[in-house]
């Protein structure tokens, strides 16, 4: 089977490299208006994974800030910008210094597991990755922040 | 300097402290003149206990009517509306239309910085489940500079349960701005976690032990607290520790003259009464302090003092 190319588009933002299965995950994260083009191709054949996810975003070039806050689940993805079906951009998603409303806090008595108020969280290391909760100010491992996310 | 809110004691760097504190010994020198000052005449504090502190709530309630304003609020959540399932940030939005400051004390960890984000109006923490007090740190650091005019180059051993005592936590890092050297005297199993040894072992030195006597002739001070029998799995272990963490007259023998004796309060036994009468003792003073601090930092969320 060919590779699928990642370019097919016109213009817009193509995330490729996201591990298999987390394409859809990726994309409900990224929270993206309802009326996008959004093409989302599962368990492609990758050189470097094995398998991946690929999403492609037809007409919208995607900020950084949008992007890496996928980094939590996604963190071999890599982020093409198109243009005129060309490869302008290719940028590695970065974890942001602050996470806001993907994961829980893991601390059962942090007041935001019982109010209607995003979870947030500081990122006091990124590799190993640390979280610092905003609200109970408890800190959160990498295996504790996979396990937490919403 | 102003600020807004008092939720943790991590906001706090050594300059707002120093303001804090001088605030503090401003408006106690007035107090000892005036007995009720008034710097808050005409605001209203709500004082919201979602759990009972009585000492706090107290020593809150006594700074503001001292800074001439007046306190509403309650004691516990049984008889308000949280009790029916009202929303923390429902109860802040409804409050602050009744007054000009809110004070909290919460069960649940991250409620007071939760509240000061839905509040418009300046919000303190009095405590958030076991994440912070930071109106007790900032006490605690007045005591000191009150009795001996100075924190720099003193000896502060913090004893007992430092493992999940909050107000160990703080402390330290609080003591860490400045330039001390500070003992941790813990049983086994209790000791001050890594993380906040780690955080301030680069500022200061740190001698970690578990024997008690031998540390007392070299501290100025001694800061006990609480060790809760709940830690300890055998109750012949916690009998044990209790006993050789006892504060009393033999154990004092070769301390230091002008060696001051802190704790948080209230204490079960970890100091024996008849310490109570010896120039060592400063936990009543300590209580005392409660309240020109707290009315420093009243005064300077409301936006009363310069
Ligand atoms: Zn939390």
């Amino acid at each position: 089977m060919k590779e699928l190319k990642v370019s097919a588009i016109n213009k817009g933002t193509v995330i490729d490299h996201i591990p298999s299965g987390k394409g859809l995950k990726v994309l409900e994260i990224l929270n993206l208006p309802k009326d996008s083009t959004i093409l989302v191709a599962i368990n492609v054949k990758s050189r470097k994974l094995g398998k991946k996810d690929i999403i492609k975003v037809e007409g919208k070039i995607l900020s950084e800030d949008e992007v890496n806050k996928i980094a939590l689940i996604a963190p071999t993805a890599t982020v093409n910008i198109i243009d005129k079906w060309e490869v302008v951009d290719k940028k590695k998603v970065e974890v942001p210094d602050e996470i806001v409303g993907i994961i829980k806090c893991a601390n059962p008595n942090c007041i935001t597991n019982y109010e209607e108020v995003k979870p947030k969280f500081k990122v006091i290391s990124k590799k190993p990755l640390k979280l610092k909760c905003h609200y109970c100010e408890r800190t959160m491992e990498e295996g504790m922040v996979v396990k937490n996310l919403l | 300097m102003k600020f807004q809110d008092v939720i943790s004691i991590n906001d706090f760097g050594k300059e707002e402290i120093e303001y804090v504190l001088k605030t503090a010994e401003r408006l106690e020198n007035e107090l000892n003149e005036q007995k009720i000052l008034q710097y808050a005449k005409g605001k209203v504090l709500a004082t919201l206990f979602f759990e009972p502190s009585t000492r706090t709530r107290l020593s809150f309630e006594s700074a503001m009517h001292r800074l001439g304003g007046s306190v509403i609020g309650f004691a516990e959540a049984s008889s308000t509306s949280v009790k029916k399932g009202e929303s923390l940030m429902d109860t802040i939005r409804t409050v602050e239309k009744y007054a000009d400051v809110i004070v909290i004390r919460h069960p649940r960890e991250g409620a007071a910085r939760l509240a000061a984000e839905v509040a418009e109006v300046p919000v303190i923490n009095a405590g958030d489940g076991a994440n912070q007090h930071p109106t007790q740190t900032l006490l605690d650091l007045y005591t000191i500079k009150k009795e001996f005019g100075r924190i720099n180059g003193l000896k502060i051993a913090l004893l007992g349960d430092l493992k999940y005592g909050r107000t160990v936590h703080s402390l330290a890092k609080a003591l860490s701005y400045y330039n001390v050297k500070l003992y941790f005297i813990a049983p086994q199993g209790l000791e001050m976690p890594r993380h906040i040894i780690e955080e301030i072992s680069d500022k200061v030195e740190i001698t970690e032990t578990s024997d008690l006597e031998s540390v007392i002739p070299e501290v100025d001070v001694l800061y006990a607290t609480r060790i809760q029998k709940e830690r300890f799995p055998d109750p012949a272990e916690y009998n044990k520790i209790k006993g050789s963490y006892r504060i009393d007259l033999k154990i004092l023998n070769g301390a230091k003259e002008t060696l001051k004796i802190m704790h948080p309060l209230p204490r079960v036994d970890e100091i024996s009464y008849e310490v109570d009468k010896t120039p060592y003792s400063a936990y009543f003073q300590q209580v005392w302090s409660g309240v020109p601090v707290r009315m420093a930092l009243l005064s300077i969320v409301l936006g009363v003092v310069e």
